[in-house]
């Protein structure tokens, strides 16, 4: 049933504006990345899982496919920029210790992870960074130099297939992630999954519904001209339902992130993607 | 003498049903439709309109098509088409769609428009309210009743 909503939409798409949902994406350099594929095991209802650039329009999914054009490099080069300048007691920038950016390339792929018993996000491994290395104050979750820096680093595995464990000390987290994602909250009563899951493909309103992935986090929205993160999306969409959001940085949103990356194992890392 | 007094007991119980609409926690359903107005108030097909349109009411335009809305742009496709629904349905059971359409279709995406309790993280903004009153229940009813092929 699900699969033949699917193809119906996306046969529907490809007379209309959306004729890119048969597109790839490959990028100006050539390389090609990864927008569709089988999806993994434990996405249950799920056949093929999906990139959000599929379910863009046109215009939009240009604007990714050359760094050059893609409004959210401005912000990688501030990433760049704050890489490399010493801040807090220690006397520190990021560069000190990790001389170049490019050894973080893999890391995206596998986050967020548990290290210690903990859930650890990118955001978190940033923070530890300035808070017990270099003696600094810790950047806001979704704050300019957060997500400068969190994309500037998630572009070195740019490519790479998301690959984030589901299974051993991660797996409670997991559990609590995927609770969530079908739990309907509310006053439309809605879970992630009725929109995300049951109805990608489908309009709503002037929306085309994507499967919610978040392989291309930290994204550039046209919408409000910078880049989000992942929990500063989820919260919009709760608030959207008229739900109270959880906190970004909180554990129910950091457990929402690694199940929603585990739904996403496959698909190439985009960061920085662009959306509207 | 007998004649009066019923009469005036008839106009009483009429006034009575116009100040107060049935609660969203007192609507009976049976089989998922609602056969008496939750209002006693003749629902208006004009202002129906109005509330189903409003992105903040409504909004049924998010998930439906619907021809006769077609001066706006941008109709959902995650619900049936409501062209012919008037066809479809009879107006108890539309009242029991819009009221709580899980009565109706188990597990639904669409949202219970008079319905004001058991929901879970509701904003504070929205809690202890319905989405819509009654009475834009009863338009909305109107409206849809208007609907045919
Ligand atoms: C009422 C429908 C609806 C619900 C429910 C909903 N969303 Fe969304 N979501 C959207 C729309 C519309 C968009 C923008 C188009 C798209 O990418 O799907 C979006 C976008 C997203 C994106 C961005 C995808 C990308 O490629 O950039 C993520 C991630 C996301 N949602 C996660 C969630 C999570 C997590 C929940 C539950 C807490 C949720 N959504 C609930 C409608 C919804
Ligand atoms: C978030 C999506 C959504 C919204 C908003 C929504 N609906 Fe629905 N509606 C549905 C879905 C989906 C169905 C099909 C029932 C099912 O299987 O879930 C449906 C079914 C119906 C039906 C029965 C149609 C038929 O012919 O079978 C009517 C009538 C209806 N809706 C009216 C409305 C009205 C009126 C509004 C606004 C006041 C509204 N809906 C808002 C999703 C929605």
């Amino acid at each position: 049933m699900r699969v033949s909503i699917a193809i119906l939409a996306m046969a529907l798409g490809a007379t209309g504006a959306y004729s890119g949902e048969d597109a790839s994406l490959t990028l100006e350099d050539g390389q090609s990345l990864t927008i569709r594929t089988d999806a993994p095991p434990h996405t249950e209802n799920l056949s093929e899982i999906t990139s959000g650039w599929v379910y863009r329009s046109d215009e939009t999914q240009a604007l990714q496919l050359d760094d050059f054009d893609n409004p959210a490099f401005v912000f990688v080069d501030q990433g760049i920029d704050l890489y490399a300048a010493v801040d807090g007691s220690e006397g520190k920038a990021c560069a000190s210790c990790h001389e170049n950016v490019e050894d973080f390339a893999g890391l995206r792929a596998s986050m967020p992870k548990v290290v210690d018993g903990e859930l650890v996000t990118m955001e978190n491994l940033v923070n530890n960074c300035r808070t017990e290395r270099m003696g600094a104050e810790p950047w806001k979750w979704s704050g300019g130099q957060m997500t400068a820096m969190t994309a500037l680093i998630g572009l070195q595995s740019r490519g790479m297939p998301v690959n984030v464990a589901i299974d051993g000390d991660a797996a409670p987290f997991w559990e609590a992630g995927k609770e969530l994602y079908y739990t309907r909250v509310g006053q439309l009563d809605m879970a992630c999954s009725n929109c995300h899951e049951d109805n990608y493909g489908n309009m709503i309103r002037a929306d085309h519904l994507s499967q919610g992935q978040i392989n291309g986090f930290p994204t550039y929205r046209l919408k409000n001209a910078k880049l989000n993160s992942s929990h500063g999306r989820f919260k919009g969409c709760m608030s959207n339902i008229r739900a109270t959001p959880f906190a970004e940085g909180g554990d129910e949103f950091k457990a929402l992130e690694l199940y929603l990356a585990s739904r996403g194992n496959g698909l190439s890392v985009e960061t920085p993607s662009v959306r509207n | 003498m007998y004649r009066i007094l019923t009469g005036a007991a008839a106009l009483m119980i009429a006034g009575m049903a116009q100040a107060e609409p049935v609660a969203p926690s007192d609507v009976m359903f049976d089989d998922g439709t609602v056969a008496a107005s939750l209002t006693g108030v003749a629902g208006d097909p004009v202002a129906g309109r109005q509330v189903a349109m409003n992105r903040k009411l409504g909004n049924c335009l998010a998930c439906h098509v619907n021809s006769d809305m077609s001066e706006q742009s941008f109709h959902g496709e995650v619900g049936p088409e409501l062209d012919g629904v008037a066809d479809r349905w009879t107006e108890a059971e539309l009242r029991g769609i819009v009221t709580n359409s899980k009565m109706m279709f188990e597990g639904t995406i669409m949202p219970a428009f008079y319905k004001d309790a058991g929901y879970t993280r509701i904003l504070d903004d929205f809690a202890g309210q319905p989405i819509l009153t009654a009475q834009q229940v009863e338009d909305v009813v109107a409206y849809l009743m208007t609907l045919a092929e």
